[in-house]
């Protein structure tokens, strides 16, 4: 009964303070500018189905999508354990969904198989980021938290399953034993190495073990859960939303800024009257700070997970040159958590002097892009980290005139002789008699 | 050199025809030295196709490619509109491109400025002509030989399009193989985004470097590029090692043309 209560509050707490960062995340990427993307339902549908759902970006590096695949389809599988936890929690019933009888077995059997998977991938994906050492995993981008965070969550992972088999493990030793409550028969293929461990252990020291491995379970999930918007793991839930509304354009098409238009309208034809502008928003071309950017791009830094194929595969960073397509990501997530903080405290955002270009993304990662689309191409969830270059590019040039100064000598020779060289345009059809 | 014939789109407005296709030169096609051997190394297979072509000559202008890339959206909004103008006035249908730059931003970011056109990367039209039986390839001077293809950014990421030059340099007889990192996964020559028109930022190699030492670990006969910014950055790089004797970079057309003693 009292067990029953304290379950319930801290289910209760934890989907509650989940909610609300969950809402704080939204209100931040709510910051970014319109876009729409709400257009070609079905296609969206069946990008998410593919890419999302089905994986189909991590298969160009077989290692690391097969060890994903457990960990992701053992995750989500395993979690249909939670209402069998959750109904027992909440009435103090052993095992509900043994109704379903031998069923049940196999549903147990499967998961500790898929927990036996997990714990393996996770054990691996340690091994790599730790012993192995690859370089995406060991580069600056990650230095600090960032690293703490992925150690952080693989550990918390393989915490997590071991307190579930270890549960399974005192249960069955406890059925074996006949004891009063654990009146559930259930194979449980994994965990039946642990139980030798057990033996000649009392009941009442078994019980203790299979409750606290019960308790360190379910809160580890519902921890792990309200962990996951600090994190770059939210990228379990973000990938989904994240690949729908991803960009159904060809990825060589930039955008054409709107704003740009209607002034070389008005420049070309001086019968054209550009609408009205919005006094609310000031007009800026290009990014300067989080705001400057769409909502998608916002959501594309908080579902960033950096695993960094992005950045390993950018011919920029391959050649030592400041950039990286992760950073770029992580830098935007990290102004952006905070320009959200200030909002928490102050109401409203508050000139902090602070801007994502600058303070957080400096000129020269910017000008190291060949706009190659390699980031593009290689990110699982369809993240777009060319669009906030090309944008943070467009301030530079266009708010603050600061391009280099060669790319200054493309763009006069293009306005005056209508090529990046100095060639007239006189001389344009000169190679035909040459 | 022989005078190629390379009607303009001026001459054929003045006789009230239409040309079957309109070349897009580009920048680089009117005026880079080794762009414009395969610029006229295109014209000669469209000639010897009887393809109804016409340029737009003095009337062309940079697309607006490399300063929209590097973030001048002003300036290429201005070009992309009065090319517009342009090509509205001449009622142009159908564009093929010496260029996969121009290629992008004509199929691509024309559109929405009121420029909608179907827009062809030459390779894919000489996929076409070869398909249709207007030009035949049969052996030819690279039969054998082996030739490694440089996938450009704009032409395979930005647009997915992979196969058209590979289909056309099967038809040499050549011994095709591909670098590690090819099609979706292709290393960039160094050019895009208006690196071709700076200098590159600090680092510890030139990416240039970096993509022609995996091609020359093939040892290729030839290095084949479909742009005109590869092509540059890729001779370069073989100059770089010194291999410009041994290893010939070659776009796709000249292939073609060459292959046909063109």
């Amino acid at each position: 009964m009292i067990a029953g209560i304290i379950f319930i509050l801290l289910v209760s707490a934890g989907v509650v303070m989940f909610t609300i960062n969950v809402k704080k995340v939204s209100r931040n990427i709510n910051l970014g500018k319109d876009l729409d993307r709400k257009d070609q339902a079905q296609v969206r549908w069946k990008t998410m189905a593919r890419v999302a759902l089905g994986q189909s970006k991590m298969v160009s590096r077989p290692a690391a999508a097969i060890l994903h695949i457990f960990v992701y389809v053992g995750f989500v599988i395993i979690n249909i354990e939670v209402i069998d936890m959750f109904v027992d929690g909440i009435f103090g019933t052993h095992r509900f969904l043994s109704f379903t009888g031998g069923l049940y077995s196999f549903l147990i059997a499967s998961f500790e198989i898929l927990g036996f998977l997990v714990t393996f991938g996770c054990a691996a994906f340690l091994i790599r980021r730790n012993i192995l050492r690859l370089k995406r995993f060991t580069s600056n981008d990650l230095n600090g938290w960032p690293r703490t965070d992925a150690n952080a969550i693989l550990i918390s992972e393989i915490l997590i399953m071991s307190a579930f088999f270890v549960m399974n493990a005192a249960d069955a030793s406890l059925f074996k034993m006949g004891s009063h409550h654990y009146t559930v028969s259930f194979a449980n293929p994994v965990s039946q190495f642990i139980m030798p461990l057990f033996a000649g252990m009392n009941e009442g020291s078994l019980i203790f073990i299979e409750r606290f491995s019960w308790w360190f379970h379910i809160v580890g999930i519902i921890g792990f859960l309200n962990y996951l918007p600090y994190s770059k793991h939210f990228h379990i839930l973000l990938a989904f939303p994240n690949v729908y509304y991803s960009n159904l354009n060809k990825p060589g098409q930039f955008t054409n800024l709107e704003s740009v238009s209607n002034e070389v309208k008005a420049m070309l034809d001086p019968s054209f009257t550009p609408p009205p502008a919005d006094p609310d928003k000031p007009m800026r071309f290009g990014a300067k700070d989080v705001k400057d950017l769409s909502w998608k791009q916002l959501l594309d830094a908080y579902t960033c997970t950096e695993c960094g194929r992005c950045t390993s595969s950018c011919p920029a960073n391959i050649t030592g040159k400041l950039l990286s397509p992760r950073k770029i990501m992580m830098s935007t997530r990290d102004r952006l958590t905070e320009v959200g903080k200030n909002i928490d405290l102050n109401g409203e955002f508050k000139d902090d002097g602070k801007a994502l270009l600058g303070n957080y993304i400096t000129a020269e990662e910017l000008w190291a892009c060949t706009s190659c689309n390699a980031c593009v191409q290689e990110c699982p969830v369809n993240i777009d980290p060319l669009s906030i270059i090309t944008d943070m590019r467009r301030f530079l040039v266009m708010e603050e005139s600061a391009a280099p100064a060669a790319l200054n000598g493309m763009f006069s020779n293009i306005e005056n002789n209508g090529a990046p060289w100095q060639f007239g345009q006189a001389d344009r059809l000169n190679w035909s008699k040459e | 050199m022989e005078v190629l014939n390379v009607p303009t789109m001026a001459e054929y407005a003045a006789k009230g025809e239409t040309p079957e296709i309109l070349f897009w030169v580009g920048c680089a096609g009117s005026f880079d030295d080794r762009a414009k051997k395969v610029t006229r190394a295109l014209v000669k297979i469209l000639n010897h196709a009887n393809v109804k072509f016409a340029v737009l000559g003095t009337e062309e202008s940079c697309t607006g490619d490399p300063a929209k890339r590097a973030g001048n959206e002003f300036l290429f909004q201005m070009q992309a509109m009065s090319n517009i103008a342009v090509l509205n006035g001449y009622e142009v249908k159908k564009i093929v491109t010496g260029c996969p730059h121009c290629f992008n931003t004509l199929k691509n970011e024309y559109p929405s400025l009121g420029g909608n056109y179907e827009v062809m990367h030459h390779t894919q039209l000489l996929q076409d002509l070869l398909n249709t039986g207007r030009i035949k390839i049969e052996g030819g001077s690279f039969k054998g030989k082996k030739i490694t293809f440089h996938d450009p950014c704009y032409l395979g990421r930005g647009n997915d399009v992979y196969e058209a030059p590979r289909e056309v340099m099967l038809n040499l007889e050549a011994e095709l193989e591909e670098m590690k990192r090819s099609k979706a996964k292709g290393l960039c020559c160094g050019a895009g985004g208006a690196q071709m028109f700076k200098e590159a930022e600090k680092g510890n190699k030139e990416i240039n470097v970096e993509r022609v030492e995996e091609a020359l670990a093939l040892n290729p006969d030839v290095i084949a590029v479909g742009c005109p910014f590869c092509n540059t950055m890729i001779t370069d790089g073989v100059k770089h090692f010194n291999k410009e004797q041994t290893v010939k970079v070659l776009d796709v057309a000249e292939l073609i043309a060459q292959a046909k003693g063109l």
